[in-house]
């Protein structure tokens, strides 16, 4: 792996005083100008590797190299070459994006001549050149978000590290988001470390994928060789009544595995069976159901397959743990 | 020297555009010296009292108030960046702690002269005239500079500490008590009830108002100035050295 625009991790370990272990070993490469989606619920362990990524945080055990330099030994380097947006944009309502900038591009040694036409370009590519000199107060989380991007690219870093950049944005600001890192790794060719907790994110703007639950990393590859890994797709009958759960559920349990589901009965497709098999069954059968849908595998199904819970269930999980240990 | 001036011109900035940031310490203090003043004027007929204007004697008082809303202010601004991750944000950048604390502290001292200046612009409108001359004034703004790095730098200790800007607003009552015992409404020689004197005696913003109004109702009283300069010295050295340590386990970085 080239040096310059990497990240390459081994058995890097953070625990907390009196806290559990928020990353548990984990080894990870990224490659130069690669894309790379840290997926997992709230409480997995994604923000602590990034602040220990970052040089925020010492790691307890394990190295840790980005672009080519140790966490621990070469903080000051590594600042100079990542740009980072954290998981709370930490920008300050009374200044404006223009301010903002300013500020960055000084405390990042832009050099004084190019901090203005820097600012300007930033502006433009982020889209908030007509906002750029009213206070952050009055900011859209979008538009929050987007200069909390511009402060990270400021002085044109190598590696970009992304914490959540689009968790609380409506689908339009998202999709903003989603364009503009994907075209600065196509212009720029900056590799980028972007941590989420949404399926669609990660499967639409990472060349590789990470997975990781309780501090583990739980599967690695292409969202493409995740979902081939799970292989086959998954039948929904959506039951016309409460009551006819039961009797759909001992039906479809003859062509695959039963899937958790409130919403439906669902079976992961044992191999070679399709959609057209179930219909006839179904018909043969006078089985009664309001609709049935194939569902092709999804990063949720990878991350069911290797944790034996979705997503949505372990970020539930997560709030709960929360939740007691506050009340403790 | 650059990054300084960038936060510094933030800090300052950041206040100009909230007005109760502003006001209030300039209006309150003088409101509450005028009040007094009406109320306390006949204590000028004491004998012994130092002035016969009981204004230039109280006009000392709003230079120690205001610094205690500058403390406040200041380490509520602080604790804020630290809620909110703006610490976080510079601990990313080149930026080391002690530009940032020291761009900080700055920016409260350029707030604490033209609070100081103030001061001093509606004492003279108000007819009190300064025995030390243009040259005190000059001194005064020196002396309001250093009392707003002072209590600007304890305030930033408080902040990096506790990172909880209603925990220094809490505070803030404990620090006006060192403010009402002193010799803010006598002076002390006048002060009838024992345990008072020997309080105000022990407090060291005794001295820090007692060095501002020697320089308003005596002249050059250069015991009051070494003392009033001693004691803010000392609490600026102990804040300082307590809110760099306190920035520098805030801003921990590999």
């Amino acid at each position: 792996m080239e040096p310059g625009n990497g990240i390459e991790v081994r058995g890097l370990v953070r625990e907390y005083k009196k806290g559990p272990r928020a990353v548990d070993g984990i080894d990870l490469a990224v490659e130069p100008g690669e894309i790379y989606g840290f997926l997992g619920p709230n409480g997995a362990g994604k923000s602590t590797t990034v602040h220990v990524l970052t040089t925020l945080l010492p790691p307890t055990a394990g190295t840790a190299l980005v672009a080519g330099y140790d966490v621990v030994n070469d903080g000051p380097k590594i600042r100079g070459l990542i740009g980072v947006a954290l998981q709370e944009a930490a920008l300050d309502p009374l200044l404006t994006a223009r301010d903002h900038l300013r500020l960055q591009a000084t405390l990042q040694s832009v050099p004084k001549l190019q901090r203005e036409t820097r600012a300007e370009e930033l502006l433009h590519r982020v889209g908030l050149v007509e906002a750029a000199d009213r206070k952050v107060s009055g900011y859209s989380g979008g538009m929050k978000r987007r200069l909390d991007l511009a402060l990270a690219l400021v002085h044109s870093p190598r590696i970009l590290f992304l914490d959540e950049p689009t968790t609380g944005l409506d689908p339009q600001s998202r999709t903003d988001i989603w364009n503009e890192v994907a075209l600065m790794r196509r212009e720029a060719g900056v590799t980028v470390f972007l941590t989420t907790q949404y399926l669609e994110e990660a499967d639409v703007l990472a060349d590789r994928v990470g997975i990781i639950d309780q501090g583990k990393i739980v599967a690695e590859g292409t969202p493409a060789e995740l979902k081939a890994e799970i292989g086959r797709p998954s039948v929904h009958a959506i039951p016309r009544t409460e009551e006819d759960r039961p009797k759909i559920a001992e039906f479809l349990a003859q062509f695959g595995e039963p899937l958790a589901s409130t919403r439906d009965v669902a079976v992961r497709l044992r191999e070679g069976l399709g959609l057209t098999d179930i219909v006839r069954a179904v018909d043969a059968n006078g089985v009664e159901v309001a609709d049935l849908e194939l569902h092709a595998p999804t990063l949720d199904d990878v991350f069911l397959a290797k944790t034996g819970r979705t997503l949505e269930g372990a970020a539930e999980e997560a709030e709960n743990v929360g939740e007691e240990s506050r009340r403790a | 020297m650059t990054q300084v001036g960038a936060i510094a011109r933030r800090s300052v900035v950041r206040t100009s555009r909230q007005p109760a940031y502003i006001i209030p310490p300039l209006i309150f203090p003088i409101a509450l010296m005028f009040v007094n003043a009406g109320g306390l004027r006949a204590s000028t007929n004491l004998p012994g009292f130092p002035t016969d204007s009981f204004l230039a004697f109280a006009l000392a008082v709003p230079f120690i108030q205001g610094a205690l809303f500058s403390t406040m202010n200041a380490g509520t601004e602080i604790a804020r960046d630290v809620q909110t991750g703006f610490v976080n944000r510079l601990s990313l950048t080149a930026l080391r702690d002690w530009p940032l604390l020291t761009g900080q502290l700055t920016g409260i001292v350029v707030l604490g002269v033209v609070q100081v200046l103030f001061y001093i612009v509606v004492g003279l409108i108000a007819g009190v005239h300064f025995e030390s001359g243009p040259a005190g004034i000059a001194v005064l703004l020196v002396y309001g500079a250093l009392v707003a790095l002072s209590f600007g730098a304890l305030g930033a200790f408080l902040a990096y500490r506790t990172g909880s800007g209603e925990t220094i607003q809490a505070l803030f009552p404990v620090l006006f008590v060192f403010l009402f015992i002193s010799s803010m409404n006598a002076p002390r020689n006048l002060i009838g009830v024992d345990w008072f004197r020997i309080a105000a005696t022990l407090n060291p913003v005794t001295y820090m108002i007692e060095c501002v109004r020697s320089l308003i109702i005596t002249g050059w009283d250069w015991q009051a100035l070494a003392l009033g300069f001693g004691f803010v010295i000392v609490l600026g050295l102990v804040s300082l050295w307590l809110a760099s340590n306190a920035l520098r386990t805030r801003m921990t970085r590999t």
